[in-house]
C-alpha cells in the first residue's frame, strides 16, 4: 500500500511539470514562431485567412492574460502556416495534373 | 563476358533512342502554346455540356441549368444592373475637370471595345485590363483613381462592356516572350490550389460547374469573364473582375492578393484568351 502510494505520488510529480499553465514568455515563443512561418507563407503569396485569424486569436488571449490559450491558438496559426507552405511547394508542379490538355 | 557486354551496350543504345524519342514529345508538352490551351479548353466545355449552345457559355450558371434560365429571362426585363448601367453612362461622358473624358483615354472613344481587355502592352511588359486602364485615365487626367472592387469602377466597366454586347472575345498574344510569360502565369494561377480548402478556380469552374456549392450553381471558367462585371443577389450590389477573384480567394480561405496584382491580372488574360470567340454580355446578374 505505502509502495503503491509513493509510487502514485511519484507518478504525480513526474507529470507536474508538463502540466503547468503557460507563461508570456512561452506565448512569445510559440507566437515568434507561428508570424516566422506566417511570414514565410505570405512571401509564397500563400496565406490562409484562418493563419491571420489563430495570430489574431492568439494576441487578444495573452493580451487578456490567458497564457495557456494564446501558446495553443499561437500553435495552431503555426501548423496553419507550415501547412499552407507545404501547399505552395507541392502545387509548384502538382498544378499541372489539373491542367485541360 | 562477351556476350554480357553486346547486351549491356544494346541495352544502354535502346535507353538513348528511347530517351532522345521521347524527349521533345516532355519539352513540347511544357512549351507555351496559347492556341492549342485555348482549342483544348473549348473542346473540354464543349464536349461536356453538348446540349449547351456555344455562345451561351457566357452567361454562367444560367447556361447550365433551363430553370435557372427561365428566371434570368426574366430578371433580364428589368435588370439588376440597370442602375449601375445609367450611372456608368453618365460617368463615362462627364468630363474630368481638365475637361477631358474617358473618351479621350481609349481607342474609338471607348465604345466597343470590351473585347479587346485585357491586352497585352509591349511596352511595360504586363497585362493592362480594362479596371486598370480606367483607373490610369483617370489619373493622367488628374482625378484620384476608383477603388477596383466598388461601385464606380463597376458602372464605368458595365457601361463599357454595354456597348459591345455581342462582339465576340478577342484577346491577342503578341509574338513576346513575356506575354507568352504572363498567360502560362495565369494558367498556373488558375490551376494552382490554394486556402485551407485546397481548391483552385479550377475545382468549382473546371472540374464542377452546374454542381451545386451550397446554394449556388457553379458557372463553367468558359466565359466566365464575358459577363463582367456583374451584379450579385449575394453582395447586394455589383462587383468588377477584381471583386471576384478575391471573393473567390477569401471562400477557399485563401488570403487575396492586391486588386490588380500581377497574379490577378495574369489570370483575367488566360481565361479571357480561352474564351475567345465567345460574346461580350456584360454586364450580367448572378444569383
Amino acid at each position: 500500500m505505502k509502495r503503491s502510494l509513493s509510487l502514485a505520488m511519484l507518478l504525480a510529480l513526474s507529470l507536474a511539470p508538463s502540466a503547468r499553465a503557460a507563461n508570456e514568455a512561452d506565448y512569445k515563443a510559440a507566437y515568434a514562431a507561428a508570424e516566422a512561418a506566417s511570414k514565410e507563407a505570405a512571401g509564397m503569396r500563400n496565406q490562409w485567412t484562418v493563419t491571420a485569424s489563430a495570430l489574431a486569436a492568439a494576441k487578444k488571449a495573452a493580451d487578456g492574460g490567458d497564457f495557456d490559450r494564446a501558446v495553443a491558438a499561437a500553435r495552431e496559426a503555426e501548423a496553419l502556416a507550415k501547412a499552407s507552405i507545404f501547399q505552395a511547394v507541392s502545387e509548384k508542379e502538382a498544378w499541372k495534373a489539373m491542367e485541360i490538355r | 563476358m562477351k556476350a554480357r557486354s553486346v547486351l549491356l551496350l544494346g541495352s544502354l543504345g535502346a535507353a538513348l533512342i528511347a530517351f532522345a524519342l521521347a524527349s521533345p514529345g516532355v519539352i513540347a508538352a511544357d512549351m507555351v502554346d496559347p492556341v492549342a490551351d485555348a482549342k483544348a479548353f473549348q473542346n473540354f466545355f464543349f464536349q461536356k455540356f453538348p446540349n449547351v449552345k456555344h455562345e451561351d457559355f457566357v452567361n454562367g450558371p444560367y447556361s447550365m441549368n433551363e430553370d435557372m434560365k427561365r428566371q434570368w429571362q426574366e430578371k433580364e426585363e428589368f435588370p439588376p444592373y440597370e442602375f449601375a448601367l445609367e450611372a456608368g453612362k453618365e460617368m463615362f461622358s462627364t468630363p474630368f475637370k481638365n475637361g477631358k473624358t474617358y473618351a479621350d483615354c481609349f481607342p474609338n472613344g471607348g465604345i466597343g471595345i470590351r473585347q479587346n481587355y485585357p491586352y497585352f502592352d509591349t511596352g511595360e511588359g504586363k497585362v493592362i485590363t480594362l479596371e486598370l486602364a480606367l483607373n490610369r485615365c483617370r489619373e493622367a487626367n488628374g482625378e484620384a483613381p476608383y477603388s477596383y472592387v466598388k461601385d464606380e469602377m463597376a458602372s464605368l466597366t458595365a457601361y463599357m462592356a454595354y456597348t459591345s454586347r455581342g462582339k465576340p472575345m478577342e484577346i491577342k498574344i503578341p509574338d513576346d516572350p513575356r506575354a507568352l510569360a504572363a498567360f502560362e502565369n495565369g494558367k498556373r494561377y488558375f490551376y494552382t490550389r490554394r486556402g485551407q480548402m485546397n481548391f483552385s478556380c479550377a475545382s468549382c469552374h473546371v472540374q464542377s460547374p452546374g454542381e451545386r456549392i451550397r446554394a449556388e450553381t457553379l458557372a463553367p471558367a468558359l466565359g466566365i469573364l464575358n459577363a463582367m462585371p456583374i451584379y450579385r443577389s449575394e453582395w447586394s450590389g455589383m462587383g468588377t473582375t477584381s471583386r471576384r477573384f478575391v471573393t473567390c480567394n477569401s471562400q477557399t480561405r485563401a488570403v487575396p492578393l492586391e486588386p490588380q496584382s500581377d497574379e490577378y491580372r495574369d489570370v483575367e488574360y488566360f481565361l479571357s484568351y480561352v474564351a475567345n470567340g465567345l460574346p461580350i454580355s456584360g454586364p450580367g446578374a448572378r444569383p
